[in-house]
């Protein structure tokens, strides 16, 4: 099907980009470890503590580095006017929707891992329910970039963009925050059961994400 | 419209397959939006718009796939290399990647096309642009001052490119200042002044056309009927 | 019209103040007054969810082609404005219950903490409504961000209501709102949720008539350049 082709090919590209320009690497990936140190610090470093809150924290982390990451995807697209190009190209907007979140999703997938290490060695934390903790993180990043997408498109172009995309972002994620945060909770206590709920939630989040996406991605490409 | 102005008021414009057709005129007359109207880029305010037998108000999307412009910007990704950047074009129009290095050939940066688009000239992003379009082998190709920043050769491959148009069932709308150099190669001209648009008689030698008429309702049309 | 209007609500609100600061007895347990705070707060918090409800709906009718009318655009600007006043009192109100009460500022309970969340999405969605250049552009990205906000209030209300429970408070909460179903409590609760929907109405509606001026002088701005620019034209001449 050309969409998912179309898809591919927009995903691509952004990834390609990242190869070349490694702002994710190099500038989002520091950004997420950095924001583990100063938490670190805010929580005066007690280790039982940091354990404790290590889920919620490393999500913290991850939703702030989304902001960065979604952020990045539209900006690429403001120089040369690229923008007026995809709408040009004639790419439905639904392939484009996809195909920028998926190159987002990919993106903070490598971060999640580094970050996670970071968690991992700094809070001391030990790992169980790893089964759990990828299903939860995919479900999670999914619906992360998939609504980070929608409301980057919504307010790309606009005059206050960078600051209009958080606070717009921010609180319609929190379901996401509490879903990751209590799996990732649950899974690293041992207690497996307790987290399926939430990684359901997490799975109905994303699906409704995606497909409001695919829909308002296209109308908000034009320009009014 | 740009902003809570409108550009274009009172414009009739009637093109057929083929031809080459001038729009010259002050700047802010309105030749811009004309030309990003006919891409389908802007929506229309009052008025029918048909391009190459589509109704732009029901279709957008189709025009689009099926015309080229050709503007100040490249629409390209300064972190890629030209020959990504074009292959990019061709693959999503449906076109493929022997489309995109044969336009790069025609405008002659194939040894540039593995160089960061954002470490050309100015004179290369032109001639960049040329080739985005002809990759897209479009029916209506829409040129918003190509002459300028281009050098002596990037001009020699414009009018190439615009004389071959008719051949290629090419259909061409060019905006531009350059009145010298863009007569040569247009079939007729049309003045775009203040949001409307005047026709031009061309010059002595040619028979007179009909009588041109001014636009009396405020309406945009644009008409390429696609003659097979 | 109005004026007939501001005066029904002026009494309904006389009416409620009258219930609720003198006639209900206050809360035998607590010994505090600070149960007349409910009279306020719940019916600022069904206001703030009412707001929001409108602003969707409005929303809604503006995106779909057939019942689009900048009106729309207007009410759901309106009712927003006045939602986000009411939302805020809502988390503050609920916070001056909550200090005498509970002996904190704040409880994480479902009922608040989605109402905060409520607030942030207002804020953004006002922010938003500043940033267009033209009444499509705002029309088209508002609506949609009302939307995708109007569906995410359920779902983080749900999210908040499983944290909760893990927690096991909350009830304490919920319970004080079951006790209050008798007498003159009833009546008074009633009475303000009666009289705090007429303040809605009428606030919503002056601001949105405000709206629609300010609209239609942009209207007449336009059309006045519209005009100078014809009008030019008939004095440039065509060359041949």
């Amino acid at each position: 099907m050309t969409f998912f082709r179309d898809a591919l090919l927009v995903a691509g590209k952004d990834l390609r980009i990242e190869r070349r320009s490694r702002v994710a690497l190099q500038q989002i990936v520091p950004f997420g470890a950095i924001v583990v140190v100063l938490f670190a610090f805010a929580l005066d470093s007690d280790p039982t503590l940091l354990r404790q809150a290590a889920p919620g924290l490393f999500w913290a982390a991850v939703l702030l580095a989304v902001l960065l990451a979604v952020g990045r995807s539209f900006s690429i697209e403001e120089a040369n006017r690229a923008r007026d190009g995809l709408r040009l190209s004639g790419l439905d907007g639904g392939s484009i929707f996809l195909g920028k979140a998926a190159a987002v999703a990919v993106e903070m997938f490598l971060l999640e891992a580094i970050v996670g290490a970071a968690v991992v060695v700094l809070y001391d934390v030990s790992i169980h329910g790893v089964v759990i903790l990828v299903c939860a993180a995919v479900a999670a990043t999914l619906g992360l970039a998939a609504t980070g997408t929608v409301y980057g498109v919504l307010a790309g172009g606009l005059r206050a963009r960078e600051t209009l995309v958080p606070l717009l972002l921010l609180p319609a994620v929190m379901p996401v925050m509490l879903g990751a945060t209590r799996s990732f909770q649950a899974a690293l206590q041992g207690a497996p059961g307790d987290a399926w709920p939430w990684v359901q939630l997490l799975v109905a989040f994303a699906v409704l994400a995606v497909t409001a996406g695919t829909v308002a991605f296209g109308p908000l490409l034009e320009e009014a | 419209m740009l902003g809570r102005f409108p550009a274009l008021a009172g414009a009739d414009l009637e093109v057929e397959t083929g031809e080459v057709v001038l729009l010259s005129g002050p700047n802010g007359a309105g030749k811009t939006t004309l030309l990003r109207l006919c891409a389908g880029l802007l929506p229309l305010r009052a008025g029918e718009a048909e391009v190459l037998g589509v109704d732009l108000a029901v279709e957008p999307r189709r025009v689009r796939r099926a015309v080229a412009l050709v503007g100040h910007e490249t629409f390209c990704y300064d972190d890629l290399t030209v020959a990504e950047n074009v292959r990019f074009v061709a693959r999503s129009t449906g076109h493929s990647v022997e489309d995109a290095d044969a336009a790069l050939a025609r405008v002659g940066l194939q040894r540039v096309a593995d160089v960061a688009h954002g470490r050309l000239s100015q004179g290369q992003r032109r001639r960049l642009s040329l080739a985005n379009a002809l990759a897209r082998k479009p029916q209506l190709l829409l040129l918003d001052e190509p002459h300028a920043g281009l050098d002596e050769h990037g001009r020699d491959v414009l009018e190439e490119i615009v004389g071959a148009a008719p051949a290629e069932n090419r259909t061409v709308l060019l905006a531009s200042h350059e009145l010298d150099l863009a007569r040569r190669i247009a079939t007729r001209e049309v003045r775009v002044v203040g949001g409307r648009v005047h026709p031009i008689p061309p010059a002595a030698p040619e028979p007179a056309p009909s009588a041109a008429e001014l636009a009396a309702a405020a309406a945009v049309a644009a008409q390429a009927e696609a003659r097979a | 019209m109005k004026r007939l209007f501001l005066a029904t609500t002026v009494v309904a609100l006389g009416v409620t103040a009258v219930f609720a600061l003198w006639i209900t007895p206050p809360r035998a347990n607590q010994g505090f007054d600070a149960v007349r705070l409910l009279y306020l707060h719940v019916p600022t918090a069904w206001v703030a969810y009412l707001a929001f409800g409108v602003t969707a709906l409005a929303s809604a009718l503006w995106l779909f082609p057939r019942t689009r009318d900048t009106a729309w655009d207007l009410l759901a600007g309106a009712s927003a404005e006045v939602g986000v006043v009411f939302t805020g009192l809502t988390l503050v109100l609920g916070s001056l219950w909550g200090k005498p009460t509970w002996g904190t500022w704040w409880e994480w309970d479902a009922r608040l903490t989605t109402t905060a969340i409520l607030f942030f999405l207002y804020l953004g969605y006002l922010a938003l409504r500043r940033t267009g250049a033209t009444a499509e552009e705002r029309g088209k990205r508002s609506a949609i961000a009302a939307l995708i906000a109007f569906a995410d209030v359920p779902i983080s209300y749900l999210s908040v209501t499983w944290w909760q429970t893990l927690h096991q408070q909350g009830t304490v909460f919920n319970e004080q709102n079951k006790v209050l179903i008798d007498g003159t409590m009833a009546f008074t609760l009633i009475a303000a949720v009666v009289a705090f929907t007429l303040l809605y109405a009428y606030l919503v509606l002056e601001r949105f008539q405000l709206a629609q001026l300010e609209e239609g002088r942009e209207a007449r701005e336009l059309e006045l350049a519209i005009a100078e620019r014809v009008r030019a034209d008939n004095v440039e001449v065509v060359p041949a």
